[in-house]
């Protein structure tokens, strides 16, 4: 249905119309969103704990977590409240970095990311391995400002961005599926912007 | 698993179109297919131009469920934008325009979750909050409320009458304004940003500490007050927020 009145006055030009997923618009800023107070947290205390089911697997401090092997990857997000952002550059671990430094392979297809603010969103294993996302460190070069969800951050740049759960402190491995916080507040279970699963009821 | 109803696009029709303050006019969008929503939920706004190209916006509800098949959107105009310009300029009574919803399930609250509550709402981030103020009175609910309401100035406070008048009535709903570039006008006001000791006098006008605590407003806004809010005291754990992301 057109809008009596509206023109597009921002159409991004042909070469990135493909990079934009339906729906979102090509911001060039980088807005914050979050559902609570932004945590300070110091890297001197910070741990990050790779769990399965309720057994620790493996847990690094934050000179262990810097240790392994660092990849860098520059991607385009998409946050579901319609923002498309172009090229960001992020540096991290991969997430088969840390499966292969505590010695496993995926226990099972599911995972549950948690935050220090006792946030949670869940990812297939599928979705976090191969190479597909990372927890990042680095942000354009720099260590990720705590708006943005320093000191680490996963990084899941083709799920909507709310996947890409601030101030991370864990991994979770699930026997399933399990929705995490947003996922139980009305946001689709898994938020693939190209198929614009923004909402639980989008097929 | 969810608490969230379907919501797929349906065509409202704009039925009212009242101007709040100069940068803020109030849309109320009659609903072909009316849904039952929570106050502090948003709808997403589709605009579709002749070629296809379709812009997306969310904007918070601020009536109150309460108020029946017409809902009301307090939309900002943001010089550098896309939808709310022509909601400003374009828009006009009887124009059918797409929307979704109720979106969103965190940032919201009903009387049967209790209280006291604290409001904190910068600019236009004061609208999800006053739905919930709406809904309060509309309930007749006795949860204790205080509301902090930070403008530049007198004549950007969006719904000032409606708020001055309930906080008139003294039935528990507690009105704190700050103008940040101007001097206030009611002694009980202040005018300067949120810091710490404003939100501890906010904090002893309600009866008990609150249980809930909910914050919007722009990103800078947000953070800045609930930063005091903690510093004031206040577990981050009650704490929810709602950020324009700018």
């Amino acid at each position: 249905m057109a809008t009596r009145g509206f023109f597009s006055s921002r159409k991004p030009p042909t070469e990135t119309d493909a990079r934009i997923p339906p729906g979102q618009y090509l911001e060039q800023g980088f807005p914050v969103l979050s559902a609570g107070p932004t945590p300070r947290v110091r890297t001197k205390d910070w741990s990050f704990t790779l769990k399965h089911g309720p057994r620790p697997i493996k847990k690094w401090n934050w000179a262990e977590f810097n240790a392994l092997p660092l990849t860098k990857m520059t991607r385009d997000i998409h946050c579901v409240t319609a923002w498309t952002k172009f090229d960001t550059a992020w540096q991290g671990v991969l997430v088969d970095d840390i499966l292969a430094d505590a010695g496993i392979e995926a226990p099972t297809g599911f995972l549950l990311a948690h935050g220090y603010d006792g946030y949670t969103t869940n990812v297939p294993a599928k979705d976090l391995t191969t190479g597909k996302a990372m927890v990042a460190l680095l942000h354009d070069g720099k260590p990720i400002t705590p708006d943005h969800g320093g000191p680490a951050r996963l990084l899941v740049p083709h799920l909507y961005f709310w996947k890409s759960a601030k101030w991370l402190n864990g991994l979770q491995f699930t026997e399933r599926d399990e929705p995490g916080f947003w996922e139980l507040r009305g946001y689709h279970i898994y938020g693939d912007p190209w198929r614009e699963q923004r909402y639980t009821s989008d097929p | 698993m969810s608490e969230a109803p379907q919501s797929p696009w349906q065509t409202a029709k704009i039925t009212r179109i009242e101007k709040r303050t100069p940068r803020v006019t109030s849309f109320f969008f009659a609903l072909s297919r009316p849904f039952a929503y929570r106050a502090g939920q948003h709808v997403d706004v589709r605009l579709t131009a002749p070629d296809g190209y379709q812009a997306r916006r969310s904007y918070s509800i601020a009536s109150a469920p309460e108020s029946g098949a017409t809902i009301e959107l307090a939309i900002e105009k943001l010089d550098d934008g896309e939808v709310s310009p022509f909601f400003h300029e374009v828009a006009a009574v009887g124009d059918e325009i797409e929307l979704r919803g109720p979106l969103g399930g965190h940032f919201v609250w009903s009387d049967s979750d209790g209280g006291p509550l604290l409001l904190v709402g910068g600019g236009s981030g004061v609208v999800p909050l006053m739905a919930m103020v709406r809904h309060r009175t509309f309930r007749k609910s006795a949860v204790p409320v205080a509301l902090m309401f930070s403008v530049r100035v007198w004549d950007e406070v969006i719904f000032r009458d409606e708020l001055i008048g309930l906080d008139d009535r003294r039935d528990g709903f507690d009105l704190v304004l700050t103008l940040t570039r101007e001097a206030t006008r009611r002694p009980s006001d202040y005018s300067r940003r949120i810091d710490t000791a404003m939100v501890m006098q906010a904090l002893a006008r309600l009866p008990q500490p609150p249980t809930l605590a909910y914050v919007c407003g722009s990103n800078a806004f947000v953070s800045a007050a609930a930063q005091a809010l903690i510093d004031a005291g206040i577990s981050a754990e009650i704490i929810r927020t709602e950020r324009y992301g700018v």
